[in-house]
């Protein structure tokens, strides 16, 4: 038998590691200025051994930013090592290869002393609305126009702010004050969380991590592979097409499964693009075994042990894996996709497991105004007044689950949320006239996906604006599964019919409204087989007429 | 308003129980009845006249009811409210629906996300809008309000909720609909978002709103009935309801705005403790609240329990955060979690354990029940581990076996993690009391308090059990155990005052600081609030406290704080920005330079003054042999050691002891371990508190 005292103690550090990365993401939540944190929780929040290896992540937040912070804290060490680290410092970085894709994510990870000697790190990676640059969009075409980077640096060194880096980092935002401020917070979440480790670890005799990490790791890694090993071994092949920008892209993928890993290999995707939509490996690999985890395994914590299983393979200079400087900004369109293609793979191995394709990308829509964008140079050429950039977040239809319907509305697989529209209409000068369901875009099923929104917009005194396009699935639908039909593709357009490009920044003149219409998710299962009690409530509904078209089947 | 000789009742109708208390000179005495389903007016009317009864009390001798009720949480559960409609903005039909579009589960694809109380088909668009700052941009279309009326009937509408846009900026559209509705359908129940939460924030208030109104016709036909219950009983007294916030209400405010009495039974028990640390002379406290379900924490500073404005109606998966419906009504700040003495434990497949939040309920029960629950529970863990007895469970009628809770956990839990029973229900009790102290923890984090300097108020069921060690995780070192905690809710609604708050939002950097601005808002409020409890409670004192709300400029968040109930002269400015940035450093490590802060709210609460209720009676000392020893379990030495017990009653004797040790209670025990002492204080409270040990921590 085992000692008591050990096993309960090891039980209750790990349930108390999670709930202080738990505690971390809300306040960042709390204390940041960038609103897509502090209203969308656009971040991530994890703790780190003395290695770098993830031990704990925060549920709030983003997939696409946990799990490129899980690869971001061992890359900035090789940068700056450990014994060059002290108490009181804390490492900064938005370099797009090391951490989360694109110079908008930044990432602070502080290492923890205890007696002098360092156990861990927490880091969080949290999205800036600004960070330079043209502005967040695909129409770069290298990094260099894509904003200021910040190479693996201290930011804080023996307690002491770095004022060379605030002064440069100021020096290139469009927002100096709020960017410094939210920096300064996510290094004050860190060492919140900081001081509640130690006692934690003082209240359990504990020294440092090193045994508690081995242990954590090495079972959710154990229980992981045993997930991996209840799968026949083997195979599968999927690919989807994608609109992207100007030419369609395709994304393949081959899963194998064999001794207890599983592997991903993305050999045959379409090569890198000349505009910002281009992944880095991080992101790739973080949201492809974010597709995996959700299927195999999904109640494992996700950690260093759970990930390792999960091999990701893409190609050097295929759009999934782009090397310096190619633009890499609007990465999260193609990124969103990924989890949608390891599904799909899944689906042929355990279909009984697998919900049919949805909307997948977030539909944010990013506008700016102001005297930049209209010319209007009334005071005396301020630049900043009436000055506005807004960005809020909305999503369409998930796919059908194989035992319910999809989601409408709501996002998969990022982990972002909605911001009101009354917030959003404080922020800047626009007026949203509608949001709601889109009828008809769910595809038929069993199980019908979900649907998408209609969403309508002016800017509020009829002034033209700037619209940062980074919206997909406008020509190649979500797939229904085992015959279930596909969702809606998506379109948007002008009130005055003029249609918009998904992609790339688009001038809108005045008194226009901008149309936008989100895909639905597809159908699982005939729609023969649909309970006719759940058709007539969607007819009831108004979200199904007459009027539905009747779309391919999926496979 | 209450004094010594004041007859006056308590009742909580609880989901399984009706709680009375009822004090009169010399005491409380105290009923328990089951509830009687879709008409609780009848256990109340059965068990007043009842007490009225067996305490020759007449009933005009009564001064005041005090009532709370689960009915319109459990209407929204049950989903069994009105046929309610949602009229809105064209454009924004499905507000309800969509929520924040997001997933409460990152990686469980199966997720299901709550119904909105109002079907699609019977959410109405309507032309009208409003801008952010409150002008009209499209006037409200009349001929279609006039056609939507028309629909309403046809569908047999009983309730509407009418919820525009930007409606808490300018509310003329809503109260237009309402006069037109109004004429149009005199019987039909209209709640506006502009009255029932009016906050930025569409989802939030739209929801509210709706809840509202979908138990607003249950509430108004159960008050009357009760009121008029009352009456045939011969009762004059007034009937107050006690609200989610812990303040009382006449029955036409319970009736308008029904939504703010769902949490009124946990806030009853936030009242009693807040009350026992008044007469105590505690100044700060972590209530702790542990019964079969869940356990709930509560900071109390001077004897109030703190607010929130939020709260989340009816999760889907128990207590997870973004399973449920948002309600903002002033709460107690409550945070409630699953882990109660029913919980059940289980290993995953990393060899983890988990207390809850799944709970084996009184039925089928702990796997000691032998009711063929079979599944380990925290209760069985307690009973292994020598802290209940058997004969504890007498009361219930249960017969407990021992046995059934040994293979329990040895199968279910000890094996797995390759421990020996005794051990598995050491792992269960260390795993739950950690969840509920890491669940103390975040809570004081969030609100910048430090838990060590509190004294900690323990009541329900299993709470006794394991109040001490949850102490002592949070490093805190006085632990009160009241009398009277079985019935705390109801008697906590006889603690409570007439309450009433008003929160006002406003934009003032404090660069730009305007005495006479605050003087003015706050005199106007005052004036609002005090007439509310000047209506509910005639002839009292009016206490009132104050806040104002300030951030940083461009964040999220504000810190609400606490300010002095006097005139602000120009120069107080600099004080605000001094307490802002204490508060700001003291929950988030560290101030931010060169960043204006500004003020975006402000608060105030009055609330009539009254006396406490008398202490009860001390117990006259209990000098019967009691059994002086009992097998505890320690796990530092792997063994059961024994241990002095008592009973409450002999503690009330003037006996104190160092731990570890038990008292034994009415059906329950009190733990008091190692390094604690344990003595009866004022009111028959048992008072436990932590030796200074060298090198503790």
């Amino acid at each position: 038998m085992a000692d008591p005292a050990e096993v309960i103690r090891f039980q209750v550090i790990w349930s108390n590691l999670i709930s202080i990365v738990e505690e971390q993401a809300r306040t960042l939540m709390r204390t940041a200025f960038s609103p897509v944190v502090r209203d969308s929780s656009d971040l991530s929040a994890a703790l780190f051994d003395s290695q770098g290896r993830m031990l704990a992540q925060a549920q709030t937040g983003t997939p696409g930013h946990v799990n490129s912070t899980a690869a971001a804290v061992p890359l900035m060490l090789e940068e700056i090592p450990v014994d060059q680290l002290s108490p009181g410092d804390h490492l900064i970085t938005n370099d797009p290869w090391l951490a989360s894709g694109h110079l908008h994510d930044i990432t602070i990870a502080s290492p923890v002393f205890r007696e002098g000697v360092l156990i861990g790190f927490f880091a969080c990676t949290c999205h800036q609305l600004d960070i330079g640059g043209r502005g967040q969009g695909p129409d770069a075409a290298s990094v260099f126009e894509e904003g200021l980077a910040i190479p693996v640096l201290k930011l804080v060194e023996s307690g002491r702010v770095n004022d060379v880096l605030m002064k440069i980092i100021r020096a290139n935002v469009r927002t100096p004050k709020e960017v410094e401020a939210d920096i300064l917070s996510y290094v004050a979440a860190n060492e919140a969380s900081t001081d509640t480790l130690l006692a934690a670890l003082d209240k359990l005799g504990l020294t440092g991590l090193v045994q508690i990490g081995d242990e954590i790791i090495a079972r959710s890694q154990a229980s992981m592979v045993e997930e991996i090993r209840k799968l026949p071994e083997g195979t599968a092949r999927n690919s989807i097409t994608l609109d992207c920008y100007g030419t369609p892209v395709d994304i393949v993928c081959e899963l194998e499964i064999s001794d207890g890993e599983l592997r991903l290999d993305f050999t045959g995707s379409s090569t890198a693009s000349t505009r910002g939509v281009n992944l880095v490996y991080n992101y790739t690999n973080a949201y492809a075994s974010f597709g995996a985890r959700c299927i195999v395994g999904p109640q494992i914590p996700n950690n260093a042990g759970s990930l390792a299983p999960i091999k990701v393979h893409a190609p050097v200079g295929s759009i999934l894996n782009v090397e310096r400087p190619w633009p890499v900004c609007a990465r999260h369109i193609i990124g969103q996709f990924l989890p949608e293609v390891v599904m799909g793979c899944l689906a042929q191995i355990v279909p009984e497991r697998v919900p049919a394709e949805g909307a997948a990308c977030l539909w944010g829509i990013q506008l700016r105004g102001g005297p930049e964008i209209d010319g209007n140079f009334q005071d005396g050429g301020n630049w900043a007044k009436d000055r506005y950039e807004v960005l809020f977040f909305n999503a369409g239809g998930t796919g059908a689950r194989p035992h319910r319907d999809g989601l409408s509305g709501t996002a998969f697989p990022s982990g972002v949320r909605a911001m009101p529209i009354e917030v959003v209409e404080n922020n800047a000068p626009i007026v949203v006239w509608k949001k709601e369901f889109r009828p008809n875009s769910a595809g038929r099923g069993h199980y019908r996906g979900g649907f998408g929104q209609s969403i309508e917009l002016s800017t509020i005194e009829g002034r033209p604006c700037g619209l940062f396009a980074m919206f997909d699935r406008t020509t190649v639908a979500a797939r229904g599964r085992e015959g279930g039909g596909n969702g809606a593709v998506g379109n948007l357009y002008l009130k005055s019919g003029k249609p918009l490009e998904p992609k790339g920044f688009q001038l809108v003149g005045p008194n226009d409204r901008l149309c936008f219409e989100l895909p639905g998710g597809g159908g699982f299962g005939p729609a023969e087989d649909r309970d006719p009690a759940e058709m007539d409530a969607d007819r009831r509904a108004g979200l199904v007429t007459d009027k539905q078209p009747d779309r391919d089947k999926g496979d | 308003m209450m004094s010594d000789t004041a007859v006056r009742i308590g009742i909580d109708v609880g989901g399984t129980f009706t709680d009375f208390a009822l004090t009169m000179p010399g005491g409380i005495k105290s009923l328990k009845l089951p509830t009687t389903g879709d008409n609780p007016e009848k256990a109340i009317l059965d068990g007043v006249g009842r007490l009225l009864a067996e305490n020759s009390i007449a009933p005009d001798q009564v001064e005041s009811i005090v009532h709370g009720t689960t009915l319109a949480t459990n209407a929204i559960i049950a989903r069994a409210g009105a046929r309610t409609a949602l009229l809105t903005t064209a454009g924004f039909r499905d507000v309800l629906a969509l929520g924040d579009e997001s997933r409460f589960d990152q990686y469980d694809v199966n997720i299901v996300k709550p119904e909105p109380l109002v079907p699609r088909w019977w959410r109405f668009g309507i032309e009208e809008r409003m801008s952010a700052r409150g002008d009209v941009l499209l006037p409200l279309n009349e001929e279609a309000l006039e056609q939507i009326a028309v629909q309403f009937v046809g569908e047999k509408i009983e309730s509407v909720a009418v919820c525009f846009l930007h409606a808490h900026v300018n509310a003329a559209h809503e109260n237009w609909a309402r006069e037109r509705l109004k004429k149009l359908l005199p019987s039909l129940s209209i709640c506006l978002s502009s009255e029932v939460s009016p906050e930025i924030g569409e989802y939030a208030r739209f929801s509210t709103t709706a809840a509202n109104a979908y138990v607003q016709p249950i509430m108004a036909a159960y008050l009357n009935r009760l009121e008029t219950g009352v009456r045939a009983l011969g009762l004059t007294a007034p009937i107050f309801m006690f609200l989610s916030n812990g303040g009382l209400c006449k029955l036409d405010t319970a009736i308008a705005f029904p939504i703010r009495l769902v949490e009124s039974g946990p806030a009853g028990g936030a009242v009693f403790a807040g009350d026992i640390a008044r007469d105590l002379g505690e100044e700060e406290i972590l209530a702790f609240d542990m019964g079969g379900t869940t356990a709930k924490v509560c900071l109390i500073d001077q004897g109030v329990p703190r607010r929130s404005d939020s709260f989340e109606m009816a999760r889907e998966h128990m207590h997870r955060q973004g399973s449920g419906l948002p309600a903002r009504i002033p709460v107690i700040d409550l945070v409630e979690i699953g882990s109660g003495g029913g919980s059940i434990a289980h290993i995953d497949s990393m060899s983890r354990l988990h207390v809850g939040p799944e709970s084996a309920g009184a039925t089928p029960g702990p796997a000691c029940y032998a009711r063929g629950g079979g599944q380990a529970t925290v209760t069985d863990a307690d009973l292994l581990l020598g802290r209940l007895a058997p004969e504890d469970f007498l009361g219930s009628g249960i017969a407990i076996s021992k046995e059934q809770a040994r293979r329990a956990i040895g199968e279910q839990i000890g094996d797995k993690l390759g421990l020996e029973d005794v051990a598995g229900a050491m792992a269960i009790s260390e795993i739950v009391e950690e969840q509920m102290a890491a669940a103390a923890r975040e809570h004081a984090r969030e609100k910048g308090v430090d838990l060590r300097q509190r004294t900690m108020i323990a009541f329900g069921g299993s709470a006794p059990l394991h109040a001490a060690n949850v102490a002592a995780k949070l490093n805190i070192e006085k632990i009160i155990i009241p009398e009277a905690a079985g019935i705390g809710s109801a008697v906590g609604f006889l603690q409570s005052h007439a309450v009433f708050e008003i929160s006002r939002s406003i934009k003032m950097p404090l660069a730009e600081f305007d005495a006479a601005l605050f003087n003015r808002e706050f005199a106007q409020i005052s004036a609002e609030a005090r007439s509310v409890v000047t209506a509910a409670a005639p002839d009292a004192e009016i206490e009132e406290s104050r806040s104002v709300s300030m951030r940083y400029r461009g964040q999220g968040h504000s810190l609400t704080i606490a300010i002095d109930a006097r005139a602000i002269k120009p120069e107080d400015g600099a004080l605000f920005l001094d307490l802002f940035l204490k508060n700001y450093t003291a929950v988030y490590t560290r101030p931010l330079e060169g960043i204006a802060v500004e003020c975006v709210g402000l608060g105030l609460r009055a609330s009539s003054v009254g006396d406490a209720l008398p202490a009860k009676n001390i117990l006259a000392a209990d000098t019967r042999e009691l059994p002086v020893k009992a097998a505890l379990f320690d796990l530092n030495a792997g063994k059961f050691v024994e241990v002095p017990m008592l009973s409450r009653q002999r503690m009330a004797g003037g006996q104190s002891f160092a731990g570890p040790g038990l008292i034994k209670d009415d059906g329950t025990t009190i733990c008091v371990p190692e390094n604690y002492t344990a003595h009866c204080g004022k009111g028959g409270h048992i008072i436990m508190t932590r030796q200074t040990v060298a090198g503790g921590g």
